[in-house]
């Protein structure tokens, strides 16, 4: 509580008329019901102006003013409720991201209601065509149509005139440069036609394509809102603070940027250290294994020098700051992601690809038909009008619809999966790869010990450890209580001793459980294995082996990307012999064990060079380098925040079958952006050679451009539908496969 | 013919009083939380959390 409410204080907002404004991430909100629950919560406190659930991004608003009510009043509410909180860390896009959404919202608005509109004037025209309409009527009718055609078009054509005009400035060509000027063309043809009284308009071709294409745009965006602000939730979950001793002797709550060398901070067991240390006072041991990939802990003990990113297990260790923000290891690693990924964007998204052939093609073609026109001995008003003719109907309004569809289909059936997709070209990266690389610990393990000889231990000694294990935070210990299941408290005091085990009194003397000096067994215990010793008054020492164990599914998911035609490896900063023993359980033949972050890299590189198109999976601070650097990379939602920010799609829960199914997903969609771009081509095939010699009248256009629009969003829904594709399906096993 | 100077108005006006409908949908942040908006139409109070500033 006194943690949250000091990362709260800072997320404040100060609002006019000293209301003060805060947005909170609430972990656990699972339902529907749970919205009136927390709303019911807060509702009456004093003070409080707003608070309102949002089930979309799993967030809380809450606005109140100043003077009549506390902070901690507000949270005590929610968290009485049962609900984590976390203060969510607005990012500088946040605001503009929800401001550009409502831009394209509106302009998708005018440019609806002009389609519809124009639409309704151009039927008639078209009826009339047959009938006895007169000029006049037909003329009111376009007049009519461009009054409302034209300030729509100024107004909702402003993302892709903007876009254009960019990329012209710089000198390429985009996807929004032959779709800005088929828009733009149309409605300019169709006013001089208007003017000077001619038959044809093409006032509802301009609308209608701005229409479907404003569609796409907003597709696209709400797919990358959707995704990036559940992303920023979990990042905001983790906020790092510190506990700071004082000189003076009192203590503060500070956030981990805020330290300064020289500064002595308090880490309890269970905490993450928040900056590079030197250890003044105490001993614990520490989880390093996401810097290192290490399995094993270190115990420390004073003036050892500790880093950013550890994990204290057992014990509480006053630390004087050597390092902090920039200067930490961590910041070290930040600035390897950072070098990593600048190569990856040089990546071309494959509508962009396309784009490139694509728009040149059209516009010689609109060139060539004007030439054409005039050479046969047309007029140059019509070979004009043919030449703008096929720009209208080439517009790529099928091409922009192509992507952005199957992709929103394919992330939305990923993200009910537990699986995150950052960007909408990871993806497509992922659907090209033919090497995953794995991490180990963490990625391939679930990253917690496991008992591995639960069988040979006397029930009675397995009950009796777990209830003193059951007094400690150690992970072996947690893993001591998991097997044994639900166990007595012990009679007897117990007191911990960091870095070494428990010791319990009892009428018989002292029980005690550790490791393998705590109890005096020194000598009996086997190198590379983590092992927690019993021994009872005057009895012979037992001892508990504990392994990591792979995911359960682990097997059956690297079995089925096998068979995809994928050669796999692992790359692992563990020792080599436990990476071999886990590479050979799964049929892994290329490993390497001991091998550092910028090892790592060069390995990606290298494989790159050799024109392999590598997937990374890994979730440690040591493996963020090589994730940026991987053709695309994948991490466990519960991976270090380096990690997070490093990997292009996310994975939450135990499994490792989410990888397969994310691959076989991510071919899918390839698949029916490729099926889509043929559909708007054969489209093109038979429409443009019927604009070139000027028999594409407005209506045609008009029926083409739906009909095209319509198949192509059709066929992307079939990337949501269809279940599981091709993945295999996780299989549960009674038994966790143990090892390494 | 002549119905038609009335008739385009009305079509008008009823597309634009649909626009402008929308619009400020848009603008009181009714398109904020699609979520959870199709579960908030089945609560009964609707309290002074549901309020917008």
């Amino acid at each position: 509580m006194a943690a949250l409410a000091a990362a709260a204080a800072q997320a404040v907002e100060p609002l006019p008329e000293d209301r003060r404004r805060l947005t909170l991430v609430i972990e656990n909100l699972e339902c529907a019901g749970c919205v009136p629950k927390i709303e019911r919560a807060l509702q009456g406190l004093p003070g409080l102006l707003e608070g309102r659930v949002n089930l979309t991004t799993r967030r809380l608003r809450l606005v109140w003013a100043g003077r009549e009510t506390g902070l901690p009043i507000l949270l005590e509410a929610v968290l009485a409720e049962g609900y984590r909180l976390a203060p969510f860390q607005a990012g500088r896009a946040e605001e503009s991201e929800a401001e550009a959404r409502s831009f394209l919202l509106r302009c998708l608005a005018v440019a609806g209601f002009a389609a519809g509109n124009v639409m309704l004037l151009s039927v008639s025209v078209w009826s009339g065509v047959w009938g006895d309409m007169g000029v006049a009527t037909r003329d009111l009718l376009h007049w009519v149509s461009a009054l409302i055609a034209l300030p729509a078009v100024a107004y909702a054509g402003q993302p892709f005139f903007g876009s254009a005009a960019a990329a012209l400035t710089a000198g390429r060509l985009n996807m929004d440069v032959p779709i800005s000027l088929a828009i733009v063309l149309a409605a300019a043809m169709s006013l001089f036609e208007t003017m000077r009284s001619g038959q044809e308009a093409y006032f509802d071709a301009a609308v209608t394509l701005l229409f479907f294409l404003l569609i796409g745009r907003l597709l696209d965006r709400t797919m990358r809102g959707r995704v990036r602000s559940a992303a920023e939730n979990l990042l905001s979950l983790k906020v790092d603070t510190a506990l700071v001793a004082k000189p003076c002797g009192g203590r503060e709550r500070r956030a981990a940027s805020a330290l300064r060398p020289g500064d002595r901070i308090l880490v309890v067991a269970g905490e993450r250290l928040p900056a590079d240390g030197r250890v003044v006072e105490g001993k614990a041991s520490l989880d390093v294994s996401a810097m290192t990939g290490e399995s094993r802990p270190q115990s420390v003990g004073p003036n050892a020098k500790v880093h950013a990113g550890n994990l204290s297990l057992d014990g509480s260790l006053l630390i004087e700051v050597t390092a902090s923000g920039e200067r930490t290891l961590l910041a070290e690693v930040l600035r390897l992601v950072e070098t990593a990924e600048q190569g990856r964007a040089r990546y071309v998204r494959l509508a962009d690809r396309v784009a490139r052939i694509y728009a040149p093609a059209v516009h010689l073609l609109a060139l060539g038909t004007f030439a054409l026109g005039i050479g046969l001995g047309a007029s140059w008003q019509v070979a004009l009008m043919n030449a703008v003719a096929v720009l209208i109907v080439t517009c790529p309004c099928a091409l922009g619809l192509a992507v952005p569809a199957v992709q929103v289909a394919a992330v939305g059936r990923l993200l009910r999966g537990g699986i995150l997709v950052k960007s909408g070209d990871a993806l497509e990266r992922l659907a090209e790869i033919d090497h995953v690389v794995f991490d180990k610990t963490g990625t391939l393990t679930l990253g917690r010990p496991q008992l591995l000889n639960a069988e040979s231990v006397d029930p009675a000694d397995l009950q009796t450890a777990a209830s003193l294990a059951a007094m400690s935070r150690h992970p072996l210990a947690a893993a001591l209580v998991q097997a044994a299941g639900p166990v007595a408290l012990p009679q007897a005091e117990v007191t911990e001793h960091p870095g070494a085990g428990l010791i319990a009194q009892t009428p018989e003397g002292a029980l005690r459980l550790g490791s393998a000096v705590h109890v005096g067994a020194t000598g009996l215990e086997t190198p590379d294995e983590s092992q927690l010793w019993l021994r009872y008054p005057g009895g012979r020492p037992v001892c508990f082996r504990f392994r990591d164990s792979l995911r359960p599914d682990a097997r059956a998911a690297i079995e089925w990307l096998r068979e995809q035609g994928l050669s796999l490896e692992i790359l692992s900063g563990d020792i080599p012999a436990t990476v071999q023993e886990a590479a050979k359980s799964l049929g892994i033949g290329q490993w390497r064990g001991a091998v550092d972050p910028t090892q790592k890299t060069a390995r990606l590189k290298s494989l790159s060079r050799t024109g392999r198109r590598v997937a990374m999976a890994g979730d440690g601070l040591n493996d963020a380098p090589a994730l940026a650097s991987a053709h695309v990379s994948l991490s466990p939602a519960a991976a270090s925040e380096a990690s997070q920010v490093a990997a292009d799609l996310l994975i939450q829960g135990d499994l490792l079958s989410p990888v397969p199914e994310a691959i076989a997903v991510a071919r899918r969609a390839r698949r029916l952006v490729l099926q889509n771009f043929v559909i708007a081509i054969g489209y093109n095939a038979i429409a443009v050679p019927l604009a070139m010699v000027g028999e594409i009248t407005p209506l045609l256009a008009a029926v083409f451009m739906s009909c095209s629009s319509l198949a192509v969003t059709a066929n992307a829904l079939r990337a949501a539908a269809g279940g599981r594709a091709k993945a295999p399906l996780p299989a549960a096993p009674q038994q966790p496969n143990l090892v390494a | 013919m002549s119905a038609l100077l009335y008739l385009i108005p009305i079509a008008l006006l009823l597309g634009g009083a649909g626009l402008a409908a929308f619009l400020w949908a848009l603008r009181s942040g009714q398109f904020e939380d699609l979520e959870g908006a199709r579960y908030r139409i089945l609560e009964d109070d609707e309290g002074q959390g549901s309020r917008r500033d």
